[in-house]
């Protein structure tokens, strides 16, 4: 079967700097795949590639076998931006039932994806009086709200409580063993251990792209921390 | 545009809206507060014989004027909120077309125009006994126009302001050249031709002119009618035009 995502050569230019300096991977079908990286090595830049608002300078990203951006994927894929985009002023529940509706879906869904991120007993706050982690809670539930096919999830664990973190973890997995597609970024390495294969980015270079065992058995260590660091070196001193 | 969605978000801007109390508030009181103070400035002028007095004549463009004016700040700030907060970038990943976006602001801030016009029209009849020749629903229903107006330009000017400060700077830019050219200040038959002529493109001098008619004339006119075409039209121009400023992909 073909990947859900398939980046080609990808190169972006962000505020006159290259961001992305030409990235290749393919994120398989019904996996949750993890895009690790430091802040600013571009892990949102090939997100918002991924779902086609981000311009692009050359090479192509192809989404569930269409160009990103195409229109009818945008029934098709679920976006959490980084900074949580939902409505201050409007309640949980209410900001859940708009994206449900965009996505054509009905009230029962808008309440049961509130529920699924652990907000049912916050539905009727304010989205502006909820803590950092509710809030970005409550912005999961609009990107998972229309069931999408392929998920992708700019840091969707920052700021949670360890227990509501192992969770979601495991939601994820549910929904990759339903046929769902999840590309999760986090700069968290104890998160990389969680995912079926690693996207590890720095300064906008692909530098491994395997399962964890992989990355492991690659760098020879079985600390995920110190095996990015190794092939950090290791690419470092092909480059030089 | 899809009805539906369109639907759903007239609805989400309303709500957004009647969640902020004090802005619906404002939104009522400060035209009646406004009209008082236009009311005793002119209560002891003498009105010059086979004329309407002086407040018939400035409360009825005023009653014109204020949703224009607010509907466009709320308007360029909502829109302005939608940028900064990234909830447009993640409504421009979803279904969700670009005029169901714009179109579902002009429906829910156009009503709230309508909404503000009845309540400052009913205070200017019945309290302070303004009088017109044609129907106060005439004067609600081209405030509406304004107010969708307002709502157009709003949205196609905070494409071009990237913080609050510059959004809130269109605001003289947009609504004071218009408010000084209408006719209210000098007859436009009285202007310098080129002032005439910058005039004569603003739309808000034609939503003016429409006032005008429904206050000396018993029955709608030819001419009420054609000014309020010229405004929606000029609405629906520039909310294409901020449809077309609207980007799916940035850098």
């Amino acid at each position: 079967m073909d990947a859900a995502i398939a980046a080609h050569d990808l190169v972006v230019a962000r505020g006159g700097r290259r961001v992305l300096h030409g990235v290749s991977c393919a994120v398989p079908r019904g996996t949750v795949t993890g895009l690790l990286g430091p802040s600013g090595s571009g892990k949102t830049t090939l997100m918002r590639a991924v779902v086609g608002v981000q311009t692009v300078t050359s090479g192509r990203v192809t989404v569930l076998g269409r160009p990103a951006g195409a229109r009818e994927l945008r029934h098709r894929v679920g976006y959490l931006t980084q900074a949580p985009s939902v409505y201050a002023d409007l309640t949980v529940r209410e900001n859940a039932r708009y994206f449900a509706a965009l996505h054509g879906r009905g009230r029962a869904e808008a309440d049961r994806a509130v529920a699924d991120v652990g907000l049912a007993g916050a539905a009727g706050q304010l989205v502006g009086t909820l803590s950092g982690g509710q809030r970005s809670r409550a912005s999961l539930a609009c990107a998972l709200v229309g069931d999408p096919e392929l998920v992708i999830l700019d840091e969707p664990t920052v700021g949670q409580d360890p227990v509501l973190r192992a969770d979601l973890w495991a939601r994820f997995h549910a929904m990759a063993a339903s046929g769902t597609t999840l590309l999760v970024s986090s700069h968290v390495m104890d998160e990389a251990a969680r995912c079926d294969r690693l996207l590890l980015i720095r300064e906008g270079r692909l530098i491994a792209d395997d399962t964890p065992a992989g990355v492991r058995a690659t760098a020879g260590t079985d600390n995920l921390d110190e095996a990015f660091l190794r092939l950090i070196r290791a690419n470092e001193e092909a480059n030089s | 545009m899809n009805p539906r969605i369109l639907a759903a978000t007239t609805g989400r801007i309303l709500r957004q809206l009647r969640h902020d109390r004090r802005t619906v508030a404002l939104l009522l009181v400060v035209p009646t507060v406004l009209l008082t103070l236009v009311y005793y400035m002119y209560v002891d002028q003498p009105t010059p014989p086979g004329q309407p007095s002086f407040f018939d004549q400035v409360a009825l463009i005023m009653l014109g004027f204020f949703p224009f004016i607010i509907m466009f700040l709320v308007t360029s700030i909502a829109m302005l909120r939608e940028r900064t907060t990234g909830t447009l970038e993640r409504l421009l990943t979803t279904p969700l077309g670009k005029l169901d976006l714009l179109f579902g602001y002009g429906i829910a801030f156009g009503l709230a125009g309508v909404l503000q016009s009845t309540v400052a029209s009913l205070v200017a009849y019945r309290v302070f006994g303004l009088a017109t020749a044609g129907s106060a629903w005439l004067v609600i229903m081209i405030a509406g126009i304004n107010a969708v107006l307002a709502v157009a330009l709003g949205l196609l000017c905070s494409a071009f302001a990237r913080t609050e400060f510059q959004a809130v700077q269109f605001m003289p830019v947009v609504v004071l050249p218009q408010l000084l050219l209408c006719g209210l200040f000098v007859p436009r038959g009285q202007m310098a031709g080129w002032l005439q002529a910058i005039s004569d493109v603003l739309p808000l001098s034609y939503a003016v002119e429409a006032l005008q008619e429904v206050g000396a004339h018993p029955d709608p006119t030819g001419t009420m009618w054609r000014d309020a075409a010229v405004v929606a039209g000029a609405a629906v121009v520039a909310l294409v035009l901020a449809a077309a400023t609207l980007r799916r992909r940035s850098g």
